[in-house]
């Protein structure tokens, strides 16, 4: 098992870049290296020619105009330029609080931190505990000053897809402009922004096979939202976000997102078997709990807490397999993952999870792969954990008196 | 997180897993940590008329040192004295170990749990004692 580099099942953190990409972007590097902004030369027109058809791929994923789709270094970028962009353009007329979801990624809750810093207020709401939006919760958070809201379509640690559209007919209702990340969406659920309530859409290549350092921000034209630059510069993407499109990048997302229309139907059915052979493997392991909402999931993602097995060497145990836990294990102590807190984990479930999220090249041997190495090494902690052999004779745990220490 | 070749070593092939009858009025028994903290460690040993620690036995809840921690020590407490056990030091554990400074309360913590066990066996031979 040493020898041979882990299985991979952490197809959230990042995609490989499909083969039928890596293929028609290569030709965009050394052969028709244009300027798509140049204009006197056929290097140019050739550049910008296949920029547009990769911007008509991408907006036909999601069911959006090409005008609407703006190039960016990916959902990070997407997320700050939406959220900044459009509570610093709005502020004035709308007012300066920002309603967002206490589960988002970092890109969104940091960049509305950096917003509280520079005088904006905020609501993180707490999401249910399978993870999901309350609705009415939601309506009684947006106050009169409310100028935008965020709210990610698919949770990237437990893989619930939120209700867009019903929270998207709450914002308009309320003239608040809202904001989704997509990021974990494309490819796996559907996506038609020409019938979602959402005003801005975040979007990311690599985790939709394509490639890292590009993604696009969609703004809606009808009716139509402005944002205010973050980056400035040569007044490219309609002066929204300046800087040389990356030619081959652009023609990689495209590319990825084409193959996610044409092919996400099957895929996904095969995935969801995938999953549920993972799901009924892991089952059969007593004291699991999986986290987050089974029903209203991408079949893509399995997060699974491992009760009475402790974080730091069940992440030891599962070398052999490329995953991500409920744990960020630094040098000093284990943080549990702040997305399993707020939806009430305990610390001690929290440690003992497991992410294993399921894509394209994943194969039935992998999946059985891993319940054996699951199902093995979680027996090993079990008969060495203390607590296991207490629960096992009846003891309950939470009513022991601990030493401190 | 980096551990040594001897960490990995008892984590893979941990030493001396499991339980003795804690009735039995030569086993002592000691129990330290907390599920909050992150690791709980018991420490179970035998020890015959002439005071010789002969069996050892432990079950952790915690990481990879904590599990090498108490394994270790297992092989050490057999065919020591109680008064023996009593005086191994955590910066032992942690020097055969090499634990780096972060994972110094994993040896701390097997130390607690000698002394707690040698305790809880010293206890039940004065109560015995008492009873005769």
């Amino acid at each position: 098992m040493e020898d041979r580099n882990p299985i991979y099942l952490d197809y959230s953190a990042t995609t490989p870049v499909d083969p039928r990409v890596a293929d028609v972007m290569i030709p965009y590097l050394s052969e028709h290296y244009g300027n798509p902004a140049s204009r006197s030369h056929p290097y140019g027109w050739t550049a910008e020619k296949a920029v547009e058809n990769a911007r008509e791929e991408v907006a036909k994923l999601v069911g959006a105009d090409p005008r609407e789709i703006v190039w960016t270094s990916g959902a990070t970028e997407s997320n700050n330029l939406a959220i900044k962009g459009a509570a610093n353009f709005y502020a004035n007329t709308k007012g300066k609080h920002i309603l967002t979801i206490a589960t988002e990624h970092k890109a969104v809750i940091d960049a509305v931190r950096e917003l509280e810093r520079q005088g904006f207020t905020a609501t993180y709401l707490e999401p249910e505990p399978n993870g999901l939006v309350d609705l009415d919760k939601f309506k009684a958070a947006i106050q009169p000053d409310t100028v935008l809201a965020s709210v990610m379509m698919v949770n990237n640690e437990i893989g619930v897809i939120q209700d867009i559209t019903a929270i998207g007919n709450i914002c308009r209702a309320a003239g608040v402009i809202f904001h989704v990340d997509a990021a974990q969406a494309t490819g796996k659920v559907v996506i038609d922004l020409e019938q979602l309530p959402v005003d801005l859409m975040s979007f990311s290549a690599h985790k939709t096979y394509g490639p890292k350092g590009i993604g696009a921000l969609y703004v809606r034209r009808k009716p139509r939202i402005r944002i205010e630059a973050q980056m400035h510069g040569g007044g490219h993407e309609r002066g929204m976000r300046s800087g040389t499109l990356a030619t081959h990048q652009c023609v990689g997302m495209g590319e990825a997102f084409r193959l996610a229309r044409l092919e996400m139907a099957t895929e996904n059915e095969r995935i969801r078997m995938l999953r549920d052979r993972l799901l009924t493997g892991l089952q059969g392991i007593e004291e699991t709990y999986v986290n987050g909402d089974l029903e209203h999931r991408i079949p893509h993602n399995l997060n699974i807490s491992f009760n009475y097995v402790e974080g730091e060497s069940l992440i030891m145990a599962v070398k052999g397999i490329a995953v991500s836990s409920g744990s960020a294990c630094t040098s000093a102590s284990l943080e549990p993952s702040y997305v399993l807190r707020a939806l009430g984990r305990s610390d001690e479930l929290a440690h003992s999870s497991i992410r294993f999220s399921i894509g394209r090249f994943t194969t039935k041997e992998d999946v059985d792969y891993t319940i054996d190495l699951m199902k093995s090494k979680i027996e090993k902690l079990r008969e060495l954990s203390p607590l296991w052999e207490m629960f096992k004779d009846g003891v309950d745990i939470s009513k022991v008196q601990w030493a401190a220490h | 997180m980096a551990y040594s070749d001897k960490v990995l070593d008892h984590y893979e092939n941990p030493r001396n897993v499991g339980s003795l009858d804690k009735n039995d009025p030569n086993v002592g028994t000691g129990m330290v940590g907390a599920p909050a903290c992150g690791d709980v460690m018991k420490l179970m040993i035998k020890v015959n008329d002439s005071g010789i620690i002969e069996d050892a036995k432990f079950k952790t809840y915690g990481c990879g040192s904590a599990i090498a921690s108490s394994s270790l020590v297992t092989e050490w407490l057999k065919g020591r004295t109680i008064d023996q056990a009593y005086a191994i030091k955590n910066s032992e554990i942690a020097e055969e170990l090499a634990l780096p400074p972060v994972k110094i309360h994993c040896s701390v913590l097997a130390e607690d749990a000698i002394k707690a066990a040698v305790a809880d066996i010293k206890a039940k031979q004065l109560a015995a004692k008492v009873a005769a």
